[in-house]
């Protein structure tokens, strides 16, 4: 069996190594450092959701066009990342990382109070700036940089450091407090170190702790929090309340049916009974208007988003580079099941966007930078066998 | 077995370590998607026709209910702040069969030009829903109502719509102390809990309606309804029932306002008046005023900016915010904080020969009387004024003691609990002159600030407050507007009151009031003519304020300056001596000496509290209960 498997993965993407570097031809994609498959999927679902969006923003092209020139600054910064050597970003994780703690440690200490929440550093007349963004990529990047420079499969005491390393800007973020991205933060750290081979064993011991913890984490949520998992478990406790928003997204995608009411006639969402239509609930608009097939084809996408980026993952030379593509393309992923789970009424509500479709400047910026460095990794190749 | 570490990295392993954990994310991402899609299936075909159902019949909206807001009375229940119905006409454009026929009637109806027709058509058309009334007309008289009731029957789809809309029965004389309400704006509703707002037009944005905005707001109720596939409201499912704002009872006495806004007769000034014992304020007045209702329904934009380009700055709240000079009026102050500082006794006299002068200085500091008062002890310099004495004093204690001492009396600070936007007015310190002019300070500057010129900045609500502490011989009640919220009575002593201000020898209080006493009644006292006949006793203290500053030997002559470089007129004043019910400051801009222009207006302010209120309305018998328990009151202080 496990011969099977190797002979399966000795290898199934052929690179293409040739005796001599210089006789092969560099095509334009790689010269732009582009994948032209991602960045073909990346432009249909950013369409798509545009689309979607002009329907849940009340049929007016302001947010549209708002979304559309963040698309364009985010494109732009993913095409620079993406012009970066794995080894410059490399060498860039230890600084990127301590500025991130920095700037978690300044918004602890002096944060702007905004919405209840210490997120914000902001820099009188410059920028508004969440770090907590920032550490989404700079926290994995820390740690499959610490781990490319071990040996693999990962030990305790790489563990422990890793523990560290994960530890402290996740309970930064989640003073502030913000559960969610201290959760998001931490699991794309926890995929490096799944990707880079943690043992069964390990990994069985690290769940079983986890799961006894749960309690714990109850025990220290914010009342609002837990309010959030109560309504998760039974909406109409509190219909008018916090229910409400789970209430009326299910009734939306699933009156929405196989083929949805056409767009703009969601009842639903047209008649403003769906909150956050435009942000974090955009996928029951998508599910109303669209129905089912037009859920399945957004899926699809998704996961062929994933497939690409799972692909030229493994098509790293480097370690470091294939820890870090993998843990992106799957927090990723992450994304996605969250928020269509919470929107479609199987996850509690948490604040996560619908990636790259969901109305709002930041979390694209974050995205695209991470599929820059998928780029960077992939397209940066060194051509000659080592 | 293992190789040593970072010898030897195995690149072939952690690859395929790397693809085998990676192909297990790939079965764990479809088997995620697989768990999506089965939702999705779930809710999208199995349940669809419970959820369709649901969509397209039962469609529940949570409508916002909007409290009523508390109504505000004056001390004796007399309304000062009500929520008058207001009768906005309507039309629902997916009611109405013909809408030029429709428009035509209305316009008819209410005796309005013709044109109006085209107009209503334009409102008609706001809401995008045609479910949804649109407001063609505002404000409805009572023919007009009629009319329309009347006629009913031929015009479907039209509403006369009732609307609370907040009125002030005396705008002008309270618009600064009441403040307004107006149309909530987004940067107030980001300050305010949104959904206890998501109904409310209105807010709080001045005076008491801003300060008291939560309490006279109320909570907000909650209205369940179902609509139909259109979203109109098809039957209510229930709801909460919003709680309304609470009521206030202020310490303000409407006839008392009222005469300190006849009493400045449109001049520029303000007038406060406080109960010492109590804290209460009874009065605060400045004028000029305007009509805040015109704020309520939103002010036009000529008028607005007519308002604001005012040379007399009706918007602006001289009672809290206007600063001036002290003046004389600073003088019963000075003395206290020399008794309490040993620089005087009260038999200590002082010669004055018209003039004061520093040490190894030759510039005389000039007394208003340029021959000088003579031989002068505490309390002739304050019946007559005399600056000479003050300027000794002034110098002798320093602007260190004369700093901590004249805070004490609130000067500087902000005094009062519940009065929104009072300034602190400017009392000057050696800090305060070093981070503002880079600056040490000069002995010169100290004997400006003892006779209240100078830096030194008051503002009306600081001289009464301060008058009550000085009739309260030291003690402090913090100065407050309202005297009780819903039912529940304002505690008497409120955090933050500050310490009273004590003195070695109380007797020494008396000694000042008395020198305030013969300002009034005294022989020589600056305000006797005011104080002709008086029935109670009243003490005082005339304060003329410079606005423009003369050399050292010019004399003043008020008919050669332009009216608004003439002095500002102050006094304040307390009464009955033994028993004070009333502390008032008075502050007239460029109306020229104090003692006769401010004075009169003060004592015009404590006969009405002492003689006439409410004895023209109460019945005999009532009356003579009355003046029992005005003993009664004096017994008990």
């Amino acid at each position: 069996m496990m011969a099977m498997v190797d002979v399966l993965l000795r290898r199934p993407y052929p690179v293409k190594q040739t005796a001599s570097g210089m006789s092969r031809k560099r095509s334009l994609w790689e010269r732009i450092h582009l994948d032209p498959w991602l960045l073909g999927l990346l432009l249909t679902l950013m369409s798509a959701g545009l689309v979607v969006l002009y329907s849940a923003g009340g049929q007016g092209m302001q947010l549209v066009t708002a979304q559309a020139i963040r698309f364009g600054v985010a494109l732009a910064g993913m095409v620079i990342i993406a012009q970066f050597t794995p080894a410059t970003l490399l060498r860039w994780s230890l600084p990127a990382y301590l500025a991130g703690m920095m700037m978690l440690l300044a918004v602890e200490i002096m944060g702007d109070m905004g919405m209840g929440a210490q997120r914000w550093l902001v820099i009188p007349g410059v920028v508004r700036f969440q770090p907590s963004e920032m550490m989404k990529l700079a926290v994995p990047m820390m740690v499959a940089a610490w781990l490319s420079r071990r040996e693999l499969p990962p030990r305790w005491q790489d563990l422990l450091v890793c523990a560290l390393l994960i530890g402290a800007p996740v309970l930064l973020i989640a003073r502030q407090p913000d559960l969610g991205t201290s959760l998001l933060v931490a699991m794309a750290a926890v995929f490096v170190i799944l990707l880079a081979g943690l043992s069964w064993r390990i990994i069985g011991l690290l769940g079983a702790l986890a799961a006894a913890a749960l309690p714990l984490l109850w025990m220290n949520m914010h009342d609002y929090q837990r309010q959030r998992v109560l309504t998760f478990l039974d909406p109409e406790s509190d219909p008018l309340g916090a229910g409400w928003n789970i209430i009326q997204s299910t009734t939306a995608i699933g009156s929405g049916g196989l083929w949805g009411k056409g767009w703009l006639h969601g009842t639903q969402s047209q008649l403003e009974f769906l909150p956050e239509s435009h942000t974090d609930f955009i996928v029951a608009v998508l599910g109303e208007e669209f129905g089912m097939i037009g859920m399945l084809v957004f899926l699809l996408l998704y996961l062929l988003i994933v497939c690409r980026g799972l692909w030229l993952a493994g098509a790293a030379q480097e370690s470091f580079g294939r820890l870090l593509a993998g843990s992106i393309i799957l927090t990723f992923f992450i994304y996605v099941f969250v928020n269509i789970g919470m929107v479609s009424g199987i996850l509690p509500v948490v604040g996560v966007p619908l990636p790259l479709v969901s109305y709002g400047g930041t979390s694209s910026v974050t995205l695209l930078a991470g599929f820059g460095i998928l780029m960077a990794i992939h397209s940066h190749r060194r051509l000659l066998p080592r | 077995m293992r190789q040593p570490r970072d010898t030897l990295k195995n690149p072939e392993h952690e690859l395929r370590i790397f693809r085998l954990r990676s192909l297990l994310a790939v079965v764990i991402v479809l088997a995620l998607s697989g768990l999506l899609a089965g939702r999705l299936f779930y809710l999208q075909v199995v349940q669809h026709e419970k959820y369709s159902t649901r969509s397209e019949k039962n469609r529940v909206r949570v409508e916002p209910l909007p409290p009523t807001r508390g109504l505000i009375y004056d001390r004796n229940g007399e309304l000062l702040a009500e929520n008058r119905p207001t009768y906005n006409l309507t039309l629902v454009r997916e009611r109405v069969d013909d809408l030029d026929q429709t428009l035509a009637l209305l316009v008819d109806l209410l005796d309005l030009p013709a044109d109006q027709v085209e107009a209503f058509r334009e409102r008609s058309r706001q809401r995008q829903r045609p479910y949804q009334p649109a407001l063609l007309m505002s404000d409805l008289d009572e023919a007009q109502i009629a009319r329309l009731a009347v006629n009913r029957h031929r015009l479907p789809g039209v509403e006369v719509e009732a609307q609370l809309l907040r009125y002030y029965p005396d705008a002008e004389a309270m618009s600064h102390v009441l403040g307004y309400v107006g149309r909530i704006n987004t940067e107030e509703l980001q300050r305010v809990d949104g959904g206890n707002y998501a109904g409310t037009h209105f807010i709080g944005k001045t005076g008491v309606e801003r300060f008291y905005e939560d309490t006279l707001h109320g909570q907000a109720g909650l209205r369940k309804v179902e609509t139909n596939a259109r979203g109109r409201v098809l039957r209510e499912l229930g709801h909460t029932d919003p709680v309304p704002g609470e009521n206030l009872t202020l310490t303000l006495d409407k006839g008392l306002q009222h005469l300190a806004v006849d009493l400045l007769d449109g001049r520029r000034g303000a007038i406060v008046a406080i109960a010492p014992q109590t804290g209460e304020i009874l009065a605060m007045a400045s004028v000029p005023g305007f009509d805040t209702n015109q704020f309520v329904t939103g002010i036009d934009v000529s008028s607005y900016r007519a308002l604001q380009q005012d040379i007399d700055l009706p918007l602006f709240n001289r009672a809290i915010r206007g600063s001036y000079p002290a003046g004389s009026t600073i003088k019963p102050f000075m003395a206290i904080t020399g008794l309490r500082n040993g620089e005087i006794t009260p038999d200590e006299v002082v010669y004055d020969p018209g003039y004061y002068q520093l040490p190894n200085d030759s510039r005389r500091y000039r007394n208003w009387l340029r021959w000088g008062h003579g031989r002068v002890d505490l309390e002739r310099a304050l019946e007559v004024s005399n600056n000479t004495y003050f300027y000794s004093l002034a110098h002798e204690l320093g602007i260190d003691r004369i700093h901590d001492s004249l805070t004490q009396f609130g000067f500087g600070t902000r005094v009062a609990a519940d009065v929104y936007g009072q300034s602190t007015g400017l009392l000057p310190s050696r800090d305060w002159k070093r981070a503002r002019f880079d600056q040490p300070w000069y002995p010169g500057e100290t004997l400006s600030v003892g006779i209240g010129q100078g830096y030194l900045q008051i503002t009306p609500l600081q001289l009464a407050s301060a008058t009550a502490t000085l009739a309260n011989r030291g003690h402090w009640v913090k100065p407050r507007l309202v005297h009780e919220t819903g039912d529940e009575p304002m505690l008497l002593e409120l955090p933050d009151t500050p310490p009273d201000v004590e003195l070695e020898h109380s007797e020494w209080w008396e000694d000042v009031i008395s020198g305030m006493e013969q300002v009034l009644s005294g022989n020589e006292g600056t305000a006797r003519r005011a104080g002709a006949g008086l029935e109670y006793r009243m003490a005082g203290k005339s304060g003329t304020a410079q606005v423009f500053s003369l050399g050292q030997d010019q004399r003043y002559n008020a008919d050669e300056l332009k009216e608004r470089l003439r002095d500002h007129a102050l006094f304040m004043a307390f009464a009955p001596v033994e028993d004070p019910q009333i502390a008032v400051s008075v502050i007239i801009e460029n109306a020229g000496g104090g003692s006769s222009h401010a004075a009169a207006p003060a004592r015009a302010m404590t006969d009405y509290w002492m003689l006439e209120r409410d004895h023209g309305e109460l019945p005999p018998e009532a009356a003579a209960d009355e003046d029992g328990e005005a003993d009664g009151a004096e017994g008990e202080a």
